[in-house]
């Protein structure tokens, strides 16, 4: 079982549909990294190619990292250690220091790790050059290694950098990094064994919890890839990683991350991309997009946390919803006079005002009475809405016409990390959630495209979504949608910390 | 007047708990004697309307409303949570019950004080809305918030379906932008701060914190003039209100004063 370079080379993407806009086309990606304002991410292939988004939503090639190497290919000792190729890097930031490390297999289990060391990520500037940092770790064919997929992680609690690796030949490995070099802080020491039957491992940490992610399954053979991500998780950043019922990753333990599914087979080579205010997302490549043909693509989503564990999260989907606030349980609607749903009836079922007895009423009731009562739509009940701008509320979801929000994606208007722009309009209609200049919110008649009528819905750790404007005249801040109250909805500063910025987006 | 009587001897037959109490409102009368409570209540009511109609005119009020007291110093000082505890109520008038948005709207408008729009009322103040000569009433609350039950009860006022004007005047110490009015409300009500609505919740609600709240406002530096109408259908009715700032916290330095 080994990475393979270069399958993705001669792609080229039509039509986009979800995962990720522009040409996604990765396989091993890098994590992915934020540097003034854009996002990259390194893959395999000759020389490392490039990655590179404006949002994090539409991507494109930049060339590769060799480019800006010496040379142009890994070093003397880099080679002689493990090979020529140049495969699933990884990259993170120390200090003023920019860490590439990648995989340089010869006849595996020969391999290498290779550091590249960068002062900046963007290949427009002048000071854009790569350095050789020579070989990191590297296996000898024999030992129990095969020293490809590095990983590279900074633990929180004290800063220390930490590099696992390995492919299936022996052992996923951990060393630890110097964080000024790039290279091994103590390289006297035998690197320590953390799990088996895996690859492209790295560790992430939360809540006194380190836990080591790792691809499972085979790769590179399209949708009859079986990749799988699974994990283990442990109190010290040595392991020992157990899964979920306790077993060892060193016994061929690993729970479930995340499959395929859907349109998307074979995800692997997890990573990590921390977007502050306690919104996580993570990358992987799919082994087949069966919506581009099945190539290899590059894909965000969502990382949420249940019971101590990461989650998979999935990219908001367009559908009709209701908004619920958590704050508050009540659901954003039009400011309108709601109509219950199939008219005033009582209790028993009977029409009209005051039908059937109120709650009293409930034995006798004609026959026609108890058929099923059809959804409301806005075309049954928007008659004496007013046409112009009209405010927006929050009331008890009733499962009326004003408080069903059409959310639709938004093509060539960007989008943010995994995810295009949305439009909230109410469904069945044009009528388009709009934010003001002060901060506020309104529906408005019609959509018209401005970048105060797109939304962008990120799901947060509990499974709960921010709702933002892509901007507002005046501001460059970013605002929330926010419960001010009960009844009220508002533009705020989204706080991690609070329920007021969080909502629910349920199927009615 | 008939149609609160009614209502109330039907409170009366069907919740044997007391009357308008809001937690027995929600107990359901037995289908069985559905047809007899309605029939009852209307017989009730055709017997004592007069009686009660005399008695309403000639009783003494009932005595001061426990939680309310008449305003012992020229200003008050909001408490911690921020909450207005000094107001002036007039005396209820009687509505059709209806709490839809477009029944609220059209009360606010037909139900109008004659000079809400202009000068601040005293606590004495009259005013003739309909047929009805009804007093303004200048009131501290000793909690966070209003109790209009206990207001009208205490005059011997009826208090379902009704609407309640209210009126206070905030006095900030500077121009203080980007603050909200948050109210709560048993049960619908309208709001205004210098003459601008900002508020308006509809149907039979609660009186919760915050459940209505303006946009972003700004408070002029000295008197600022807060006026409401709460619309009642039956059992407890309420309301509470105060400024919060950009976090949702009470806005600071505020004091609030009424016309003796």
């Amino acid at each position: 079982m080994k990475t393979v370079a270069g399958a993705l080379l001669a792609l080229v993407l039509v039509s986009p549909v979800v995962a990720l806009d522009g040409d996604p086309g990765m396989h091993d990606p890098s994590t992915v990294i934020v540097h003034d304002g854009k996002f990259y991410a390194y893959g395999t292939g000759g020389g490392l190619p490039i990655s590179v988004s404006d949002d994090g939503w539409t991507w494109r090639r930049a060339g590769t990292l060799m480019q800006a190497l010496p040379g142009g290919r890994p070093g003397q000792e880099v080679i002689a250690r493990g090979g020529n190729n140049t495969w699933a890097p990884d990259v993170i930031r120390s200090g003023d220091k920019y860490f590439v490390y990648y995989s340089a297999p010869g006849t595996q289990p020969k391999a290498a790790i290779g550091l590249l060391v960068g002062r900046t990520l963007d290949p427009n500037s002048p000071d854009y050059k790569w350095e050789d940092g020579g070989p990191v770790v590297w296996s000898d064919g024999v030992e129990d290694s095969n020293a490809i997929d590095p990983g590279v992680f900074r633990d929180p609690v004290n800063g220390s950098l930490w590099l696992t690796y390995g492919s299936y030949f022996g052992y996923i490995r951990l060393v630890e990094i110097n964080p000024k070099t790039g290279k091994r802080l103590y390289p006297e020491r035998k690197p320590i064994d953390l799990a088996i039957n895996g690859e492209a491992s790295i560790i992430i940490y939360r809540d006194g919890w380190y836990y080591l992610l790792m691809t499972r399954g085979s790769c590179c053979a399209g949708a009859n890839s079986s990749y799988n991500i699974r994990m283990g998780r442990s109190r010290k950043v040595t392991g020992p990683f157990h899964d979920n019922i306790g077993v060892d990753m060193l016994q061929g333990g690993g729970k479930l991350f995340l499959g395929s599914g859907g349109r998307y087979i074979g995800p692997g080579h997890f990573g990590l991309l921390d977007l502050g205010d306690g919104v996580q997302k993570f990358s992987m490549h799919y082994e087949a997009d069966l919506d581009r043909g099945g190539i290899s693509v590059l894909d965000i989503r969502p990382l949420l946390w249940r019971d101590g564990w990461p989650v998979a999260g999935d990219n908001f989907k367009e559908g009709t919803y209701q908004i619920e606030s958590a704050r508050t349980g009540t659901a954003l609607e039009l400011a309108v006079q709601g109509t219950p749903v199939g008219g005033l009836r009582g209790r028993g079922g009977g029409r009209g005002a005051g039908a059937g007895g109120g709650r009293g009423a409930g034995g006798a009731a004609d026959a026609g009475a108890r058929n099923p009562i059809p959804a409301q739509e806005a075309a049954q009940v928007s008659a004496n809405w007013p046409a112009g701008p009209i405010d927006v509320r929050m009331s008890p979801y009733m499962v009326q016409a004003q408080q069903k929000w059409a959310v639709t994606p938004v093509a060539n208007v960007g989008g943010y990390p995994g995810s295009s722009y949305f439009k909230i309009t109410i469904a069945g209609t044009e009528r388009a959630l709009t934010a003001t200049v002060d901060r506020e919110l309104v529906v408005l008649p019609a959509f018209t495209g401005g970048p105060e009528q797109l939304w962008r819905i990120d799901q947060l750790s509990d499974g709960a979504y921010r709702v933002m404007p892509k901007a507002i005249a005046g501001t460059k801040e970013p605002w929330a949608l926010s419960a001010i109250g009960s009844s009220m909805p508002t533009l705020a500063r989204f706080d991690p910390a609070s329920d007021r910025q969080r909502w629910w987006l349920k199927t009615p | 007047m008939s149609r609160w009587l009614l209502a109330r001897i039907s409170f009366l037959w069907r919740e044997p708990c007391g009357f308008a109490r809001r937690a027995c409102k929600a107990r359901p009368t037995n289908p069985r004697y559905a047809h007899l409570k309605d029939a009852l209540a209307v017989a009730v009511a055709a017997a004592v309307l007069s009686v009660a109609a005399a008695a309403a005119q000639d009783a003494p009020t009932r005595g001061p409303a426990p939680s309310l007291t008449r305003p012992a110093s020229p200003a008050k000082v909001p408490g911690a949570d921020g909450f207005l505890q000094r107001w002036l109520i007039l005396e209820p008038i009687m509505t059709n019950g209806q709490l839809t948005d477009s029944a609220v709207q059209a009360a606010v408008k037909t139900l109008a004080v004659p000079t809400q729009s202009g000068t601040i009322p005293r606590h004495g103040d009259k005013v003739t809305i309909g047929d009805a000569p009804l007093a303004w009433h200048a009131v501290d609350t000793i909690r966070y918030n209003v109790n209009l039950y206990h207001f009208a009860y205490a005059l011997k006022k009826p208090t379902s379906n009704v609407l309640f004007w209210v009126t206070t005047v905030v006095n900030a110490p500077r121009e203080l932008s980007g603050v909200r009015l948050a109210i709560g409300s048993n049960a619908a009500s309208v709001w205004w701060v210098n003459g601008r609505e900002v508020i308006g919740i509809y149907n039979d609600r609660q009186s919760v914190i915050d459940d209505g709240v303006s946009k972003r406002l700004t408070l002029q530096k000295g008197p600022n003039v807060i006026r409401a109408a709460i619309l009642n259908g039956g059992g407890a009715t309420d309301f509470c209100a105060r400024f919060v700032d950009e976090d949702g916290m009470p806005v600071k330095g505020l004091t609030v004063s009424v016309v003796e």
